[in-house]
């Protein structure tokens, strides 16, 4: 067998392996470590299927920003979990989790081993059509052009998930600054971490996207390392986050999906097609969306993060 | 000369490998935080190291070269500091 064989049949193993943990871990915090793991692990996986860009997404939405979601949110259940393990569901409800559970497994593998071979795929046109935008990534056209209406209702998505984590703020602290204001050592290691990293992480997250255009990478790849960098500095105690109520925030927070809406209702003003865009000036338009995008991902991905308004503004 | 380099990223990436069983086998074996986290960056700082240094021959351009390099440096910072933070965690809750 060669030895990329045995590497690939290794890593399906230990995904196959972490996902079992995950589940059957009692405990949250040890099921959020499995998960982490397993989001750092599937990223290898699409490296081998040639999907780059997914592994990437994957890596830093799976694996970091999602792992560092589900650890807070298993920090806040530690007070309830030993109570809420005492609490065994009836028989009933396990087997009718348990035939749920058999049925959406068998659905999903008859989908899978009925798909016609070759599979239908789209991705002959897609390539044959990449003249049109002037990227050489089939992904970013894929995702900027061809189904832009996709990519621009997912960032509508991310916005209308600001709304329902800001909804979760007591009325004193509405418009106030979402999360605890973090205290560190101000010449600990967290605080030298938060000073030196971010120059370098900014630079990176900013090539992410800008090489998105011809090679793997994009919008929310670089956005997810910005909104990393963001967070380490509010986590060392070095900045607060910024009051909910803030308008230069809240302008932050639609830049994405507002400069794609206006120049996709242009191109229905100049005679084309919703969000088509004239082909001369494709690519200048697809950037001045992408950036506004990659701000409005890194902002929406922080806050996310940083929580519901806890502090009001005014102290 | 190809066969040297060869040479040289087989012994220095295997020597990585070997570091890294080692911590992998000393954070499961050894008593407490404190030393499972010694065990922890030295595969981290030396594993990764002797596995970056082999790859060097292989890469195609300098620009890599650097890339691997930085890796390597981004790797040691993380753990650096990640470490510090775990052993002064683990010293606050007296679970030494």
């Amino acid at each position: 067998m060669p030895v990329a064989t045995v590497l690939e049949l290794v890593l399906a193993a230990m995904v196959l392996g972490l996902a079992v943990w995950t589940i059957a871990a009692r405990q949250s915090y040890a099921a959020t470590v499995g998960f982490v793991a397993y989001g750092l692990l599937v990223p290898l996986i699409w490296v081998r299927l040639d999907a780059v860009d997914v592994a990437l997404t994957e890596a830093a939405i799976g694996g970091g920003l999602g792992g560092v979601l589900l650890l807070a949110a298993a920090a806040r259940l530690r007070a309830t979990e030993i109570a809420s393990l005492a609490e065994t569901p009836g028989p009933m409800v396990r087997l009718g989790a348990a035939a749920l559970s058999a049925t959406t497994t068998c659905a999903l593998a008859a989908a899978l081993l009925l798909l016609p071979d070759p599979a239908p795929t789209l991705a002959p046109p897609a390539i044959a059509h990449a003249w049109a935008t002037g990227l050489a990534n089939p992904v970013t056209n894929v995702l900027m052009a061809f189904r832009a209406m996709d990519t621009m209702l997912e960032k509508v998505v991310l916005l209308l998930a600001i709304v329902g984590v800001w909804s979760l703020a007591p009325d004193a602290a509405w418009g106030g600054h979402p999360g605890p204001r973090h205290q560190a050592d101000p010449h600990g290691a967290l605080a030298f971490l938060a000073r030196l990293l971010p120059p370098l992480g900014v630079v990176v997250g900013i090539y992410i996207f800008w090489t998105g255009a011809d090679h793997p990478g994009g919008a929310f790849q670089g956005g997810a390392i910005l909104a990393a960098m963001w967070l380490l500095v509010i986590m060392a105690g070095l900045a607060d986050t910024p009051p909910a109520g803030s308008r230069r925030l809240r302008l932050l927070l639609i830049a994405g999906p507002g400069v794609f809406l206006t120049i996709g209702l242009a191109g229905l003003g100049l005679g084309l097609a919703f969000l088509a865009y004239p082909p001369a000036q494709a690519k200048p338009l697809i950037l001045a969306i992408e950036v506004a995008m990659t701000l409005t991902i890194a902002v929406t991905l922080g806050l996310l993060l940083a929580g519901a308004p806890e502090r009001s503004a005014q102290r | 000369m190809r066969f040297a380099l060869d040479i040289v990223t087989i012994i220095a990436v295997l020597a990585g490998a070997f570091f890294f069983l080692a911590g992998t086998v000393a954070l499961l074996r050894f008593p407490d935080t404190l030393t499972r986290l010694h065990a922890l960056t030295k595969a981290d700082n030396l594993g990764l190291g002797l596995v970056v240094l082999g790859l060097l021959p292989q890469a195609i351009s300098l620009r890599d070269g650097l890339k691997l390099i930085s890796i390597w440096l981004l790797g040691l910072l993380a753990g650096a500091t990640v470490s510090q933070l775990i052993a002064r965690a683990a010293r606050r809750e007296g679970s030494t």
